[in-house]
């Protein structure tokens, strides 16, 4: 289980707990925030549910595989923090991460 | 204008398979998609990513599965509407008037909606000013290459797309080709050329840019470029051209009056109906407690529209279960020879 925070680009904040093993992805659709939007339910094909992974929580993340990285190419806005949330998994490790999402998705 | 039993709006997997399960209980479908090609995500996202879940087959691809789908319902003769997309929905008795925008008609007591998660559009430039310019200035496709002849281009991409056309347009003009990052994700080949272009001068190459501002008043002038760090460099040209891939869009299935939950419609599990009679939805576009985005389910929700659908489609004959194994109708339908 992990508290994780979620900013909308308008700076709303969702503070939610989500269980170990589900997606960072998964933990905004079950919970109903807005700003990821995972239209093709999580098989890195279509990258709108981009976020920006905290600064200091970026590195501490296990790295993305180059299929996650040839889809950030279609992300709206992407930055060096950006990261496909359908791609990280959420253990006890990830308590506190922090991640904001875009003004869209596509 | 055309009369059918169903008109089937999607052409993916589960479309595909809705036209099998159609045409064994005697139904003619119509299909219409906004793309160039059947197979809808799978052929357009993942079509050369193994899938591992249809039930039987251990292992294939995207492509194989659609042209699996495709020789299983060659029997029935379908008519594929391609680069079609359906905008307007009225009933006129009790048949559905169905226009697309290229203005052709279907009339058909059934619709059956399979659009996935809605019609595939190029996605397009972050910056608000590069809507004003699309279509004079900025592209997301090319219908005419001769339109960019001697001309400066910039184009935005890191996949085949932005090279394949980096190569094509840099025989003709001065291409400066920008990327997110340092590497491309093309095909080796079209990377190497592209490298060797630019080692002759023939192209220039900007990583790891991405789009920053654009000038002009009615048409470009010129864009600026920026990096990670924040550097910009500044470009004189006169057309720029973006290849992010596709993103899904609703599009006019918003308008149509269904219950809508998000992106999805709600539909019962008895025989996938929306809201509206004769109007059944499957496949990723369609939500039900439980429901599962799996292609397997998508094929279990068409062959129940389809039982769905021949209410409708024959009001005056009882529908009867058949197997597909002992059914001479079936059969026949197949154009198996009776044994």
């Amino acid at each position: 289980m992990a508290k994780i925070t979620y900013i909308e680009h308008t700076n709303k904040e969702h503070v939610v707990e989500v269980p170990n093993n589900m997606s960072v992805m998964e933990g905004a659709i079950q919970n109903n925030i807005s700003g990821i939007d995972a239209d093709c339910g999580g098989s890195m094909a279509c990258a709108t549910c981009h976020v920006y992974v905290d600064e200091k929580w970026f590195n501490k993340l296990e790295k993305k595989d180059e299929g996650e990285e040839d889809m950030l190419d279609m992300a709206y806005q992407p930055n060096k923090f950006s990261r496909l949330s359908c791609q990280l998994l959420v253990s006890d490790e990830l308590d506190g991460l922090i991640v904001r999402m875009p003004s869209k998705q596509g | 204008m055309i009369t059918t039993d169903v008109l089937i709006i999607g052409a993916g997997p589960t479309a595909l398979f809705a036209v099998q399960q159609l045409g064994l209980i005697g139904l003619k479908a119509e299909v219409v998609d906004n793309l160039d090609k059947v197979g809808g995500q799978c052929s357009e996202l993942y079509p050369d990513k193994p899938i591992y879940d249809i039930p039987a087959i251990p292992e294939c691809t995207g492509e194989t599965l659609t042209k699996n789908l495709m020789k299983q319902i060659e029997p029935f003769n379908t008519n594929f509407h391609l680069r079609e997309r359906v905008e307007q929905l009225v009933k006129e008795g009790t048949k559905w008037k169905i226009t697309t925008n290229k203005k052709k008609v279907f009339i058909a007591p059934n619709i059956i909606i399979a659009g996935g998660v809605g019609s595939f559009e190029p996605r397009k430039f972050p910056l608000k000013e590069a809507e004003k310019f699309e279509g004079s200035s900025v592209f997301y496709s090319i219908r005419d290459k001769k339109y960019f002849d001697k001309k400066k281009i910039c184009i935005f991409g890191g996949g085949d797309s932005a090279l394949d056309w980096s190569i094509e347009l840099s025989k003709n003009s001065k291409v400066v080709l920008v990327h997110r990052r340092l590497e491309f994700r093309g095909i080796p080949k079209n990377i190497e050329t592209v490298k060797k272009l630019e080692k002759d001068g023939k192209i220039e190459i900007e990583t790891p840019y991405q789009i920053n501002s654009i000038e002009g008043d009615n048409k470009i002038k010129a864009i600026t470029i920026k990096d990670d760090k924040e550097k910009i460099k500044k470009i004189d040209t006169d057309y720029i051209l973006g290849f992010f891939g596709l993103v899904m869009k609703l599009g006019p299935i918003a308008e149509w009056g269904l219950n809508l939950d998000k992106k999805h419609i709600p539909v019962n599990t008895e025989n996938f109906q929306t809201n509206k009679e004769g109007i059944f939805a499957i496949g990723d576009i369609s939500t039900y407690p439980g429901k599962l985005k799996l292609i397997l389910s998508g094929f279990h929700e068409g062959a129940l529209a389809a039982r769905g659908c021949f209410k409708l489609a024959r009001p005056n004959e009882k529908y009867r279960f058949e197997f597909t194994t002992t059914s001479k109708k079936i059969h026949e339908r197949l154009g198996k020879k009776q044994t």
